[in-house]
């Protein structure tokens, strides 16, 4: 090519340049736009139901607010009282903990061990994964009700039971000593969802691995130990997280269970005094929570406690997850 | 044009203004809308409000009134923070006070009571206390609740008991002497159930009854210094430990709700129980066979005075910040809480405590023997109400707990813990005050 037509050719494509990089750059910003249409109904939502309350918590959190006069700002004052003059603090800090440490590993090894006898199930597979699934069905306050009912000690079916066999029952949802061991019982019923993850998991398990094991010589128990834990130990990383989180959530099935089986719940509306019964022992820091801000109007500590909450809750998951690299199996290469 | 549009806007804009004087004088002219909440949600008991305000609302063609029921504190706080409260609100908890009052929440009715000549002697000295806060009355007592002894008369006579005890050792007497266990020593009949929390079985209440104070002179908690409370806890402890703690609670596990036709006294399991003037009207719909009397609760032995005297609190009305006709809402709380005629058939109808000195000779009243107990308590001039202040009920709660924990045995030193009880008491006060817990 002659020097005369590389100028024409360089002189020419300068501006098409310039028009191709436009369009490109038009593109780009219609498909961010397109983008961001179809991800608005998320990000509305997450603004106003997440994000706006987040931050309007941590800012309440260092004031005196009490729902009907405007905030007023006091500093770490929320946090002190929180942390080092309210009794009920450590009460309910101590019966969550209890919760996430009993409770939490109980539902795992539960779920777990129902989903590998569901897999070893030779016949009638389909029939007791619905029976063991049903439970999770159940709404978290019938189910509550139903266990209260359940374990009454003066008319309920099990201490009634027990009573034939010559031994008196506890109080269940009456003592403080068996209230908690109680509403793992509840939990253990209803653990469904995450049996159905490790049934999953477990029949994910390549069979040709249980069949080296078998050559080897592994026994049945060195196969779960060597072959199907470690595969599913993705799985129990899952549920523990999942299993930790909620356990610092630990509502429901408290409040209800404390105002049935204190006799309070048929007054209008004032469960307020069986909140923790009996003797705080269902006490959970987010009921105490919510005793602080919907109760006694304190919005501006409840939101304190929010944030301990939110804090904690990610500086557990944090830890679980960086020291489950050291148990749990990766099966992608890195 | 241009003239043209100008003349359009200028009809538009006159269009307008005469579109809205036509509005305002149809407003004007008409009676105007008042809501009413309260808390009553029983169909039986929130007809007779109804028809009591259905009866101003015949006499006063200015208005047209609105009762809405079921509703609870968390819905006023609400309404009022949204801006969307009605006129007047009621509400059962008389010891949210301290924040209504305090917030402003509720508005300040000292100066419509002036402007009308309206004092607060008319009411006893507890109503008056309890719907005020720190001097600023933002509520007026509508109907209260106050508390005295149920005993059934045949368990009393099979016992050999010939009246009711008016102190607390002839109380415990008596309920051992009217208990009944079976072989494995569970309580088949309980004479008396002294476990704080169990049905009305609150300290407030019963320490009213050993004339212990609730707060000293510079306005700090006296819990740790009164013997009183000291010598309650013990009394009752002592009783609680002569059943079993385990066998009360598991007494208490029977299907013996409260607020239902299987409450415990009504159905002769308990022999003597402490409960709110109420319970006359819930006998007589429940179970109208019931062979029982009533009595002011006994009292401390060192305080024979006391006999008569009880706690009283009730429900309360105010008008809440923001309201739009302050003056009809005004003149309907005043009707309400200070004519005798709307207390006396309010009171026939719910059976609750008319709450004006004058209300309770009211000729209105429907006359019976049982009820005239809590009639004569709320008028004793010793009767008494528990402190209002900024934590409101958390501050009763409070109490509760450290006492259920005490009678269950977790307190090992009574005194120490009630000192310890009386700091984080004050603590909580300023807490709810904003001061961090710094009293």
């Amino acid at each position: 090519m002659s020097q005369q037509a590389v100028a024409r050719t360089a002189g020419a494509s300068a501006p098409a340049v310039r028009l191709r990089t436009a369009a490109r750059k038009r593109a780009d910003w219609r498909r961010r736009r397109l983008v961001l249409f179809l991800m608005s109904p998320w990000i509305v939502g997450f603004t106003v139901f997440f994000g706006y309350p987040l931050v309007m918590s941590a800012y309440l959190s260092f004031n005196h607010y009490d729902l009907l006069s405007s905030p007023r700002w006091v500093g770490w004052a929320n946090y002190h009282y929180l942390l080092s003059v309210d009794p009920q603090t450590w009460i309910a800090v101590r019966n969550t903990l209890w919760m996430i440490c009993i409770a939490v590993p109980l539902q795992v090894l539960f779920a777990f061990g129902i989903a590998v006898l569901l897999v070893r199930a030779k016949s009638g597979a389909g029939f007791f994964r619905t029976v063991f699934y049903l439970p999770a069905l159940a709404p978290p306050v019938a189910a509550t009700l139903g266990f209260v009912y359940i374990l009454n000690p003066a008319t309920g079916p099990v201490n009634t039971m027990l009573a034939w066999l010559g031994i008196e029952g506890p109080l269940w949802f009456q003592s403080p000593h068996w209230s908690k061991p109680a509403l793992v019982g509840l939990g253990l019923w209803g653990i469904g969802n995450t049996m159905v993850i490790f049934l999953a998991a477990v029949l994910d398990v390549p069979q040709h691995l249980y069949e080296s094991a078998a050559l080897d010589g592994a026994s049945p128990l060195q196969r779960l130990r060597w072959v199907t834990l470690p595969i599913v130990s993705p799985v129990i990383l899952f549920a523990v997280v999942l299993g930790v989180i909620q356990g610092l959530q630990y509502f429901t099935q408290a409040y209800v269970a404390a105002s049935i089986a204190s006799g309070q719940a048929s007054q209008a509306g004032d469960t307020l005094n069986a909140l923790g019964y009996p003797e705080d022992s269902t006490l959970f820091y987010p009921v105490l929570l919510y005793q602080h801000g919907f109760n006694d109007f304190q919005m501006g500590y409840a939101s304190s406690m929010a944030m301990l909450l939110l804090v904690v809750s990610f500086a557990v998951t944090l830890v679980i997850v960086l020291n489950s690299r050291k148990w749990v199996h990766q099966t992608v290469p890195r | 044009m241009r003239k043209r549009t100008t003349a359009a806007i200028v009809l538009l804009a006159a269009l307008v203004a005469v579109a809205a004087a036509a509005a305002r004088s149809v407003h004007g002219t008409g009676p105007t809308k008042i809501t009413v909440w309260a808390g009553w949600s029983a169909g039986h008991e929130l007809k007779v409000f109804k028809s009591v305000v259905a009866e101003y609302d015949r006499k006063h063609p200015e208005v047209t009134i609105n009762v809405v029921g079921g509703i609870d504190d968390n819905k006023i706080v609400a309404a009022i923070r949204s801006g969307t409260a009605p006129d007047v609100v009621s509400s059962f908890n008389s010891y949210n006070v301290g924040n209504y009052c305090g917030s402003g929440g509720w508005i300040d009715l000292g100066p419509l009571m002036k402007k009308d000549h309206i004092d607060a002697s008319l009411f006893p000295a507890a109503p008056r206390y309890y719907t005020q806060y720190e001097g600023k009355r933002c509520a007026l007592p509508l109907l209260a609740d106050d508390y005295g002894l149920y005993y059934n008369k045949k368990l009393f006579k099979a016992a050999g008991i010939a009246r009711p005890p008016r102190t607390v050792s002839e109380l415990a007497a008596d309920a051992k002497k009217l208990t009944v266990r079976d072989k494995s020593g569970n309580v088949k009949v309980a004479g008396f159930d002294p476990v704080v929390g169990f049905y009305e079985n609150t300290p407030d209440r019963w320490v009213q009854q050993f004339g212990a104070k609730w707060l000293d002179g510079k306005g700090h908690s006296a819990i740790g210094k009164d013997p009183a409370w000291a010598k309650w806890a013990k009394w009752m402890k002592s009783l609680v430990d002569w059943y079993g703690y385990d066998k009360l609670v598991r007494f208490q596990a029977q299907p013996i709700d409260e607020f239902t036709p299987s409450q415990a006294f009504e159905t002769g399991k308990l022999a003597m129980n402490f409960d709110g003037e109420w319970r006359v009207a819930f006998i007589q719909h429940e179970h109208p066979d019931l062979d029982y009397g009533t009595a002011p609760m006994p009292v401390d032995d060192a305080h024979p005075e006391l006999y008569g005297s009880g706690y009283i609190n009730g429900t309360i009305i105010g008008i809440p910040r923001g309201v739009k006709h302050e003056a009809e809402a005004w003149a309907l709380v005043k009707y309400l809480t200070t004519a005798n005629h709307p207390l006396a058939v309010l009171s026939n109808g719910l059976r609750n405590v008319p709450t004006t000195q004058s209300s309770l000779t009211s000729k209105e009243i429907l006359p019976d023997k049982r009820f005239s107990t809590f009639l004569k308590i709320f008028a004793n001039a010793k009767s008494g109400t528990s402190p209002i202040l900024a934590s409101g009920q958390a501050y009763t709660n409070a109490v509760q707990r450290f006492f259920q924990q005490y009678q269950a045995g977790k307190v090992k030193d009574l005194q120490a813990g009630l000192k310890n009880l009386a700091k984080q008491l004050d603590a909580q006060v300023a807490q709810a005050k904003g001061g961090g817990g710094v009293p």
